[in-house]
């Protein structure tokens, strides 16, 4: 009685058949936004780390600054605050481009952090080296420093990426028609919390490959000391 | 200049908001000394299952990481929230929040710690075995201390963003700090006090980062 109630409440198959085009319309919204919050946010990324690498003092200064302040602020503050603050001084953004320029700031931080770590890592005599043989500052980062580093960043990246990935789901704070928003629109209107269990699956078959690809991720790039 | 000032920095809306904030300040002080000990604790307990060598333990907990891994917070919050109330069951907001915490940060935790067990080598807990000391008793004094020391560094990455994360728990309308925040904004038609929220979230959480960043530079370059 009590497993039949259940299976009705959460598992309606009448519900369920109902919502799954609205569910699945939303897992393209969220592909969309992932995508755009992945490209923009690593190229960015790596941008500031090389910017970084010239070793201006004030430009590096402000950059820490950026990064620091994007990796301590919740990233749905961020999204409120562009999608709810800015209309003030009127600059009015969808909901799709608050959470993809928040997401992607973020990401931008993060990888700019990963980064510039990893050219870091890579020993000044190599630098010295590449020079002294005749080539230039940005050969020796394109053929000797960048190929080296972004080895060494690839497992922290990959798992940064991911999390900031899942945090598209934030999107429906601000009315983003993703995953969750349809779910939770659907749950309104039928009354019947089916299709938030559509959502969540939906999430985790988009998501459980993810997990085990950064596992493997960090298993095949794992330097061994 | 000055609209930004006015809708952003505006002095007298600040002072009014102030209490409100700080008191969401509190509750998201008051979150965070529940869902970071619980854990922490339950996902040494899912560490220490994981490395049980039967399968009928192993498995389940394995699909559980995962599982809760996959699942995105907020999707699992608002399903605590507002679907578990179609059962019959009604969990206040702070109790949803810290259950659906446990489960998405005991998964996390779990893979860190799991990630230090094993990184001490076998011979350690046989040689602690062979001294006489018990499988629990090899575990507690031997291996846990070591693993937690090789992870510290993940283990207060992971924190940080639990602590950031509480700020979902404003969309089940649990009073922290973003919520309030909001509340204000609303009343005020002023972002000012959202923007003091950030302030506070940055001041607060920046030691942490600058910690973090030493951390992540030492390991790549260690490497």
């Amino acid at each position: 009685m009590m497993w039949a109630r259940f299976l009705d409440t959460f598992f309606n198959p009448k519900v369920m058949a109902q919502y799954l085009p609205k569910i699945l319309e939303g897992l393209l919204v969220t592909l969309q936004l992932a995508a755009c919050i992945v490209v923009t946010g690593i190229l960015a990324g790596l941008c500031l780390a090389l910017v970084r690498s010239f070793r201006i003092r004030p430009v590096n200064l402000c950059i820490i600054l950026a990064v620091d302040i994007l990796r301590a602020l919740p990233p749905l503050v961020l999204i409120i605050l562009l999608y709810f603050a800015l209309p003030g001084v009127g600059i009015r953004l969808s909901g799709f481009v608050s959470t993809w320029l928040s997401l992607g700031l973020v990401l931008t931080a993060f990888a700019e952090e990963i980064f510039w770590a990893g050219l870091l890592a890579v020993p000044r005599g190599q630098w010295e080296a590449s020079r002294s043989t005749g080539l230039t500052f940005i050969q020796t980062l394109q053929s000797v420093v960048l190929p080296q580093a972004v080895r060494l960043t690839i497992p922290p990246l990959t798992n940064r990426t991911i999390a900031i990935t899942k945090g598209t789901e934030l999107g429906a704070v601000v009315a983003v028609g993703e995953i969750l928003y349809q779910a939770q629109t659907g749950l309104s209107f039928s009354y019947n919390p089916s299709p938030l269990t559509l959502g969540a699956i939906a999430y985790v078959v988009l998501f459980v490959p993810v997990v085990y690809f950064g596992r493997w991720v960090e298993a095949r790039f794992a330097w061994k000391r | 200049m000055a609209t930004i000032l006015q809708n952003f920095f505006n002095l007298e809306i600040l002072w009014a908001a102030l209490p409100y904030v700080l008191k969401g300040l509190a509750m998201t002080l008051l979150l965070c000394m529940a869902v970071v000990p619980l854990g922490v604790v339950g996902g040494l307990g899912v560490a220490l299952l994981s490395t049980v060598r039967t399968p009928l333990v192993r498995w389940p907990i394995r699909m559980y990481v995962d599982f809760f891994r996959a699942l995105p917070p907020l999707v699992l919050l608002i399903f605590l929230y507002y679907g578990m109330p179609f059962l019959g069951i009604d969990l206040p907001a702070f109790v949803a929040v810290t259950l659906g915490f446990f489960l998405n940060n005991s998964s996390y935790y779990g893979e860190i710690f799991r990630a230090g067990i094993e990184s001490i080598p076998r011979g350690q807990t046989e040689a602690a075995r062979s001294t006489g000391l018990t499988v629990a008793q090899a575990l507690a004094y031997v291996v846990v201390p070591q693993a937690t020391r090789n992870v510290v560094p993940d283990l207060i990455s992971n924190t940080l963003e639990v602590v950031k994360l509480t700020s979902i728990a404003s969309v089940v309308a649990l009073p922290e700090m973003l919520f309030a925040a909001r509340q204000a904004q609303s009343v005020t038609y002023n972002a000012t006090p959202i923007v003091m929220a950030g302030v506070l979230y940055v001041l607060c959480l920046w030691p942490l980062v600058r910690l973090l960043s030493r951390f992540e530079h030492q390991s790549i370059v260690l490497h």
